[in-house]
């Protein structure tokens, strides 16, 4: 029936006449904007052009024979970087989890753990990362302790873990929290034990409510890898300087930083697209 | 006739708020027992006390000759027995319809995972429902997803169900839908608690009407003594003012 309705239909004169006016609309809105950007993106490459410095900064930054030449070495140490990532992510992923469920729960058995988590969270969340890398990276081994590696890559990776595991462990409790207590209302009153209850009902909420901010924390967390090079981890970052003091060329900085964000770029647009979706779901959801 | 709820002198009070004085009710087996009053006359209250989902302050409650309000009860295993549906539905929005009804039988009562679908099926089928049950509850309407709040509770075949305002949410359109369940469980003898502003309704299922104000029960009796010919003064008052709202 409704085909039958459409195929009667066409537009009236003044729906055309509408849609001539938006047209016209839109194309000079897009004249603006791209004259608007010929100009402030143009100014901003003369400006850099004719700059007094820029032969110098030209050869000693952008120079793409000496790029080509270090790229190798830089992509491997970039691989340490994704290593890190994942494994890192994935123990992150875990002990953050135990930390929230422990800072929300109420069984009176897990109370010192929860007064430990907390504190954890407390000092792990607070002092920069940077520290906590140095602290562990040569404090550790010189507790000269049998069974724990000195490898700078696992104590760097344990560094970011530890930091890493308190800001994540503090976002999911904030799903967790977010969750109507409705929701539990109705899930003890079905008998569901409180236990059950955060299995089955409130965490599987929580985990879908914080997966964009958790993405987010997952960019940074590829990004902060590379401040596990000042143990001397041949990472990207590393693998860069040593080319660069080598020759007083910084080029290879700039291929890292190319590097990175040709990662992080991608993932940090898939995550706003996530952050959208959710709050159209949000939305739809109305006051639940 | 055994009564399957009993309870003896309930107060509770929220802060320096008193919420329920000294209330006392007796629910035989197989009858609906209606609560009616002006909001935070303490209805929602008493319903979640039953369900032990907030604490007395003083008396007691029996769930057949069982003190439930005892500490040492194991909390999980009395909610087994009682069915309690919300006003605001409270589905689980990551579940399907079906998931929302086996959740509790599963994890539970133990049962399969066949053995429980089977079951929820049979009662979607029985309200009509059979076609949403892979459907996720925000793609239901308001009435849909009451009456699969209400086969949720009742797929746990509980002993009492405890019905707080479960049409004060939803569209006049809507209402009847979610009632006409409510007569079948009545019919069927399923004993019943519930609070209600349809005073139609509460006509047609209620055994007795009792009209809370500021946590007592001031008046109670028949349907036809209490809504139609009142005698508390305070009664006659709300009556009218549901009757000038329409709602009789």
């Amino acid at each position: 029936m409704s085909e039958r309705m459409n195929s009667a239909w066409s537009p009236s004169s003044r729906e055309i006449q509408r849609r001539g006016e938006r047209a016209r609309i839109s194309r000079r809105q897009a004249a603006i904007a791209a004259v608007s950007t010929t100009v402030v993106l143009g100014t901003l490459l003369i400006i850099l052009v004719t700059s007094p410095g820029w032969a110098v900064v030209k050869k000693t930054f952008f120079d793409i024979n000496y790029g080509r030449e270090v790229f190798p070495t830089v992509i491997a140490g970039l691989w340490i970087n994704l290593q890190l990532t994942f494994i890192g992510g994935a123990a992150i992923g875990v002990i953050a989890l135990g930390l929230a469920l422990l800072r929300t729960t109420k069984s009176p058995a897990l109370t010192p753990f929860r007064f430990l988590a907390t504190a954890y969270v407390d000092i792990f969340r607070g002092a920069p990362l940077i520290l906590i890398i140095l602290l562990v990276g040569f404090g550790v081994p010189a507790l000269q302790l049998k069974g724990i590696s000195s490898n700078v890559i696992f104590l760097g990776t344990v560094a970011v873990v530890l930091t890493y595991s308190a800001y994540v462990a503090e976002v999911i409790r904030s799903g967790i929290l977010s969750i109507h207590p409705s929701q539990r209302a109705a899930a003890r009153s079905l008998g569901l034990t409180s236990g059950q209850t955060m299995r089955y009902v409130v965490l599987p909420q929580a985990i879908r409510r914080v997966v964009p901010p958790l993405l987010n924390d997952f960019v940074s967390l590829l990004k902060d890898t590379g401040l596990v090079s000042i143990l001397g981890v041949t990472d990207a970052v590393r693998a860069a300087q040593i080319n660069a003091s080598r020759t007083f060329n910084y080029t290879p900085y700039v291929v890292a930083a190319i590097l990175f964000l040709l990662i992080t770029i991608p993932m940090t647009r898939y995550t706003d697209r996530a952050i959208r979706q959710r709050t159209n779901a949000q939305s739809a959801e109305g006051a639940i | 006739m055994a009564n399957v709820l009993e309870l003896s002198k309930i107060r509770k009070s929220f802060g320096a708020e008193l919420v329920l004085n000294d209330l006392s009710l007796s629910v035989p087996e197989h009858t609906a027992t209606v609560l009616i009053g002006a909001s935070g006359s303490g209805k929602s209250t008493l319903l979640r006390c039953i369900n032990l989902l907030e604490s007395i302050d003083d008396g007691q409650i029996f769930l057949d000759g069982e003190e439930i309000s005892d500490p040492l009860i194991n909390v999980d295993e009395v909610r087994r027995k009682l069915g309690m549906v919300f006003q605001s539905f409270n589905l689980f929005p990551h579940k399907t319809v079906l998931e929302n009804i086996t959740l509790a039988p599963i994890k539970v009562q133990g049962k399969n995972k066949d053995e429980a679908t089977a079951a929820a099926l049979a009662l979607l089928k029985r309200f009509d429902l059979a076609d949403k049950a892979d459907q996720y509850p925000d793609r239901l309407s308001g009435g849909q997803q009451q009456r699969v709040a209400i086969i949720r509770s009742l797929a746990l075949n509980p002993r009492l169900l405890l019905l707080d305002e479960i049409t004060s949410a939803l569209d006049p359109v809507l209402v009847n839908e979610v009632l006409s369940i409510v007569r079948d469980l009545k019919s069927d003898g399923m004993t019943m608690v519930l609070a209600t502003h349809e005073m139609g309704f509460a006509t047609q299922v209620a055994d007795e009407v009792c009209f809370l104000e500021s946590g007592n029960i001031l008046e109670r009796g028949s349907a036809e003594d209490v809504l139609h010919a009142p005698k508390n003064p305070k009664t006659q008052e709300f009556l009218k003012r549901v009757h000038q709202a329409g709602r009789l």
